[in-house]
């Protein structure tokens, strides 16, 4: 069995997987992950549903055991020290895991207490947690009649409540509306400035991108691609330019103009008429510039232009060559449902 | 935080065990003053079969016991509290399965706390509701004539109920654990339960049933709750079936506790 001093960078390494093997059946939900996350960063975790995002995020909360392979969180084994883990580890899962029959201010009462604290010390990490989750005025509701970002506010507090060394945030916006992820994204954010090393799936570069430093690609139960955001982003070739002429009628002819230039990115030109714009992939900053100057050589007057991330889709397109979609033979292992054996 | 070779992991003091099930505890109880009408069954069930059994069968199981309706009130006033016992545990299966359909079990499976804990609070508010229902029971029996010549034996008999009742539990706690949804828990609870009850000394003396069925009866454990429970609160022969009933709830405890904390430990 290898040890984790066999690794020298497990020193300044908060989370450390190596070669971990999840099956459910015949399906592979992880199939050999390897993944350091250094301590104060924030890992993101993107990948298409099933694959195996939240296998690798249950088995290093200790939720299930790996088949083969090795975890260290914090400095404890998933394994073999699981409840030393549990307490240096926060976990957010994909739905909301607080008690919905319980008042907030008990959900966050009990966490404290099961976490060991005195009576008053739980109390008052309480009214803390919920005074800096903006939930104090909701504290004595039952759960259940808060609004889906407050509820995902109030798993974040629960998670926080032990003061964790690492959190695991499992798709923590999945579900949300576009302000209330905002919200979350504040308030991970928030968090990560605390000094708390962050784990987090996604299914959205977009959320990589806004909280992430580095990012591991999984698919099918392997990492297909890792490093540091920026990296990332220019091999699989960055960006959408979305380009909008002041004149609609001037939307076809500026379509055409960019084709002829032969621009090939990810995908070719395509006209977005619902917004009155044309999206162009780009694959470096002189690609972008020869756009411009294209459009600028047509004396085409321009409203409006922005950059826009590769989807998931786009990424998965230029990593592995198929689109981001789990497999259709394989039953989806991150589901719930899953019963013991 | 250092990396450092692999210690063994933590044992969780007797202390930290008292304190995570006392925060349990508290969850369940505050569910019920959230939701007073959960325990609607805990009140009624005890009235309706008083009422039913005693009104409807009681004179005439009475008449062959060689008495009347009031023969039978002494009779069945016990049964019903070995029933109870049997009813309440099969609840607390569905109530536990319904936990999973919340993230909250993922959260607390995430805690440095023993798995037995959960489940340990489960089977304490449930015990209180048996209380409840006990003493509800013996009320309405009291209102319709049943005579305690035994207050002492009173007491051991519900001390028994709910160390039976709480035998029982592990058994249904497994069940909530393994089967998939809260349909497929009722159904099986109400399996194993319709036999044990109606297929015991509860309700009518096994005398007169056919030869297999008595077989039945003699080895079902909740008829010897229910003649333990008789012979302590009315008077009679005790001691077998007091050690019979003692003797099940301990075998059920020592075998079905580890089987459902297990479960609970494993399920992914």
């Amino acid at each position: 069995m290898t040890r984790i001093d066999d690794y020298p960078e497990a020193a300044k390494s908060a989370v450390t997987v190596r070669g971990l093997v999840k099956h459910y059946g015949r399906t592979k939900a992880l199939d050999g992950v390897d993944l350091d996350v250094r301590e104060g960063t924030v890992m993101g975790v993107l990948g298409p549903n099933g694959a195996g995002k939240t296998t690798l995020v249950r088995i290093l909360s200790t939720l299930i055991t790996p088949d083969a392979g090795q975890a260290v969180v914090a400095g404890h084994d998933v394994v073999r020290q699981p409840r030393q883990l549990r307490r240096v580890i926060g976990l957010t899962g994909q739905y909301a895991s607080v008690d919905e029959k319980l008042p907030g201010w008990e959900n966050l009462y009990m966490i404290g207490r099961l976490l060991d604290l005195p009576r008053k010390a739980a109390r008052a990490r309480a009214d803390e947690m919920l005074e800096r989750f903006s939930l104090t005025e909701a504290a004595r509701r039952p759960a259940g009649t808060y609004s889906g970002g407050m509820r995902r506010r109030l798993d974040l507090a629960a998670s926080m409540v032990g003061r964790p060394a690492v959190l695991f945030l499992d798709e923590p916006t999945t579900g949300l509306d576009p302000r209330t992820r905002n919200e979350v994204w504040d308030e991970v954010a928030r968090m990560v400035g605390d000094g708390v090393t962050v784990l987090l799936t996604t299914q959205y570069m977009e959320e990589a991108e806004q909280l992430a430093s580095e990012l591991t690609v999984v698919d099918r139960g392997k990492v297909i691609a890792g490093g540091r955001i920026e990296d990332l982003k220019a091999t699989v070739g960055g960006r959408t330019l979305r380009i909008r002429p002041a004149d609609p009628l001037h939307l076809r002819p500026l379509a055409a103009a960019l084709d002829e230039l032969g621009v090939t990115g990810l995908a070719t030109t395509t006209v977005d008429a619902e917004s009155g714009s044309v999206l162009v992939p780009v694959l470096s900053d002189e690609q972008l510039t020869a756009v411009i100057g294209a459009v600028t050589a047509r004396g085409i007057t321009l409203a409006a232009v922005t950059t826009e991330l590769p989807s998931l889709d786009e990424v998965f397109l230029s990593l592995t060559g198929h689109r981001a979609s789990a497999p259709q033979d394989a039953v989806p292992a991150d589901t719930r449902e899953e019963v013991a054996v | 935080m250092s990396a450092a070779t692999v210690t063994p992991d933590a044992r969780i003091p007797l202390r930290g065990h008292l304190r995570h099930t006392g925060a349990l505890v508290r969850r369940n109880l505050l569910w019920i003053r959230q939701d007073p009408e959960s325990l609607f069954d805990a009140v009624l069930m005890p009235i309706v079969f008083t009422l039913l059994f005693v009104y409807v069968f009681g004179g005439s199981i009475g008449q062959a016991l060689g008495g009347g309706q009031d023969q039978y009130v002494q009779y069945v006033v016990p049964g019903l509290l070995a029933m109870m016992s049997l009813t309440m545990a099969q609840g607390v299966g569905t109530g536990f399965n319904q936990d999973f359909n919340s993230g909250v079990m993922d959260r607390f499976r995430s805690l440095p706390i023993g798995r037995g804990s959960v489940l340990i609070a489960k089977i304490v508010v449930e015990l209180a509701r048996m209380l409840v229902a006990t003493a509800i029971l013996l009320a309405v029996g009291v209102l319709v004539g049943f005579d305690i010549t035994n207050w002492g034996g009173l007491v051991a008999a519900v001390a028994l109920a709910a160390a039976f009742g709480s035998g029982l539990m592990w058994v249904f706690l497994t069940l909530g654990v393994t089967m998939k949804n809260v349909q497929s828990v009722q159904a099986m609870g109400f399996l194993v339960m319709m036999p044990l009850q109606f297929g015991s000394s509860v309700f009518a003396p096994p005398s007169s049933m056919p030869g297999w069925l008595r077989a039945f009866t003699d080895y079902n454990p909740v008829s010897a709750l229910a003649d333990a429970s008789r012979g302590l609160m009315t008077g009679g022969p005790v001691a077998h079936d007091l050690w019979l009933t003692l003797a099940w709830s301990a075998a059920l405890t020592a075998v079905m506790a580890p089987v459902a904390v297990h479960k609970f430990r494993t399920k992914s």
